[in-house]
């Protein structure tokens, strides 16, 4: 992309002022909490419970260290990798699989498709959610299969919530990739599959990188279902870091920690990755 | 269904090509897009259109605690349960419409807040300046970190005695530094700002992306005419902007009038009545009370409205566009 469409002519000084404040105090709104998260949780409690400081006094790597024991974090951190990561997969193979189809064929029904997914983007969570309850809670009556209470009913359920913008965004991917390709490939005697693995997934990794990492940042930061869909052992970090709040007291500096080390996978993918997921993720808005 | 190897497609594609399309190559052919998508296809039946039908369904039927485990035998209520939602004398009603009203005043705000917001920064961000990227990366780190995480550290902030916000607002004379900010009135604007502050940067990505498409001719031509910078920004930038706002306002109000997660994180399992939204709303009476019948009317009130909302907006949008 061009870095800048701007005037040739010089900005005016008000200009390059207002900017240079507006700027300053949005990256300040924006950055406060995390600044916040990393102080806190070098702090000790009782510094934490005090008025508001700036800067911890009496420097602490303590709460890193309790954040383990104070809650089962390890077992919720399994239990957010293993769903996110599952749903991941699974979201990523058949977001493939659709997206190509969407991408490289014309077939009856396309339309109705493709809208019919992306509008189940606008529905509420919540009225989906009660009769998702009920569907896992009798299907788990009738046939003894556990997706109520269970890890493979969230990771079922995450990976229909990325699976539309997954499609949409590797569609889009695959468009980009000249369909000569496919075609020479096809004449060299590949099937349609030999075409999408031999030629089609490989010109396309930059976008599956970025499906992928949205799709385990979708599931990653899910609160709705999981508070309803897990029980005490399938519990995942979004509902595992209200334990860190008991009856009486809050142990704020261990809730900081907690939430900087859950939150730097997400952050860290996303920041490295920036460049493929602002593309697919605007490609919509944008076209 | 039946699943082809390589082998034998390769095959039938070599036939095909020879003979320019015999009856089982075309039927296989149209056959494949279907059987690529047949595995995204079950899965949103599953777990979004089958669920949705059995939510209108069991929006007219009374179904409470004592059937959850067989909720087809779950006396009908035909329309009982929206009568009572929109009976607003009762309480019932009256607290749906309360939540309603409170609903529609916090998505506007953010909404508007976030577009403002998103694209100032993005108009002021595209020219090359020192410092630019790392700007951008602080820009992006509210979208990028996990809700619960960002939302639990904004309600530590917002604490009374301990949070940065009233240390902040003491310290520059605006309040003594004693209020209250997560129960009562003032749980309205915490959740506003909240939620601008994690919807913000979105906005920002896609008028970024939507500013790239502007020629540069555009602005020369401008400059060349004698346009001073806002001029150019009110005259060229905004209109062009324009199809990236239809649908960036559209997903954003969708979004928002849906979030569930912020204020969940935010207040805990009881949402303070001046910021009782929505989706916490129908969570609470549905899960508090079990009464699943008249959560589902509610939510499928909810539903009509959004789609309502969405078919007259997009109508609007069009029609400006034609007059143009």
């Amino acid at each position: 992309m061009s870095d800048s469409h701007r005037s040739p002519m010089a900005a005016p000084t008000s200009f390059l002022w207002t900017r240079r404040i507006f700027l300053t105090l949005l990256a300040i709104f924006a950055i406060l909490p995390v600044y916040v998260m990393i102080s806190s949780s070098l702090k000790p409690l009782n510094e934490v419970q005090g008025a508001f400081q700036w800067l911890p006094h009496h420097l602490t790597l303590r709460p890193y260290v309790d954040i383990w024991h104070t809650v089962p974090l390890a077992h919720y951190f399994a239990n957010s990798v293993i769903v996110c990561g599952s749903s991941m997969l699974l979201s990523v193979v058949v977001a493939i699989f659709a997206a190509y189809a969407v991408s490289r064929y014309r077939f009856k029904g396309k339309r109705l498709f493709t809208v019919t997914v992306l509008s189940t983007q606008m529905f509420p969570g919540i009225l989906f959610l009660l009769p998702l309850f009920l569907i896992f809670v009798n299907i788990g009556n009738a046939t003894g299969i556990a997706l109520y209470g269970s890890r493979g009913g969230l990771i079922l359920t995450y990976l229909t919530f990325s699976l539309p913008f997954s499609i949409w965004m590797l569609a889009g991917y695959f468009d980009s990739i000249p369909q000569d390709l496919d075609e020479a490939a096809l004449v060299d005697g590949c099937g349609p599959l030999g075409a999408l693995f031999r030629v089609v997934i490989p010109a396309a990794v930059p976008g599956i990188v970025a499906v992928a990492v949205y799709a385990f940042m979708t599931a990653w930061g899910e609160v709705l279902f999981a508070s309803v869909l897990t029980n005490d052992s399938t519990r995942t970090l979004a509902i595992g870091l209200e334990g860190y709040a008991t009856q009486n007291d809050v142990y704020w500096n261990q809730v900081m920690a907690a939430s900087l080390v859950v939150s730097v996978p997400v952050v860290a993918g996303f920041l490295l990755l920036q460049r493929y997921l602002v593309a697919g993720l605007t490609a919509g808005a944008v076209k | 269904m039946t699943v082809t190897t390589p082998a034998e497609d390769r095959t039938a594609r070599a036939a095909k090509r020879r003979s320019r399309g015999p009856a089982p190559g075309r039927l296989r052919r149209r056959a494949l897009p279907y059987l690529f998508l047949l595995p995204a296809l079950i899965l949103e039946l599953l777990i979004h259109l089958i669920p949705i039908l059995t939510g209108i369904a069991i929006s007219f039927k009374q179904l409470t605690q004592f059937y959850i485990r067989d909720w087809g035998s779950a006396p009908w209520a035909g329309l009982g349960n929206y009568k009572v939602a929109v009976k607003f004398s009762e309480p019932i009603g009256q607290a749906l419409l309360h939540s309603f009203w409170i609903t529609c005043g916090f998505t506007v705000l953010t909404v508007g807040l976030s577009w403002l917001l998103g694209t100032a920064a993005a108009i002021m961000m595209q020219d090359n300046f020192r410092g630019r990227g790392l700007l951008r990366t602080f820009f992006l780190v509210p979208y990028a970190l996990p809700v619960y995480a960002a939302v639990i550290t904004w309600s530590f902030m917002f604490q009374r005695d301990n949070g940065l916000i009233n240390h902040l607002l003491h310290q520059m004379h605006l309040t003594n530094g004693q209020s209250f900010w997560l129960i009562g009135s003032n749980s309205f604007p915490a959740l506003v700002t909240v939620s601008v502050w994690r919807t913000w940067p979105f906005a920002f990505l896609c008028l970024t992306a939507g500013l790239q498409n502007i020629p540069g001719e555009l602005y020369e031509a401008a400059a060349l005419d004698g346009a001073g910078i806002w001029q150019q920004v009110r005259r060229i930038t905004l209109p062009s902007l324009r199809p990236v706002n239809q649908v960036l306002v559209l997903v954003l109000f969708l979004w928002t009038f849906n979030d569930f997660n912020t204020p969940y994180v935010l207040f805990g399992k009881s949402a303070p009545p001046a910021a009782d939204l929505i989706s916490i709303h129908i969570y609470q009476s549905s899960f508090i009370t079990w009464n699943f019948g008249s959560g589902s009317a509610m939510s499928v009130l909810m539903l009509l409205f959004l789609m309502l909302v969405t078919g007259v907006y997009l109508l609007a949008t069009r029609r400006k566009d034609a007059d143009v």
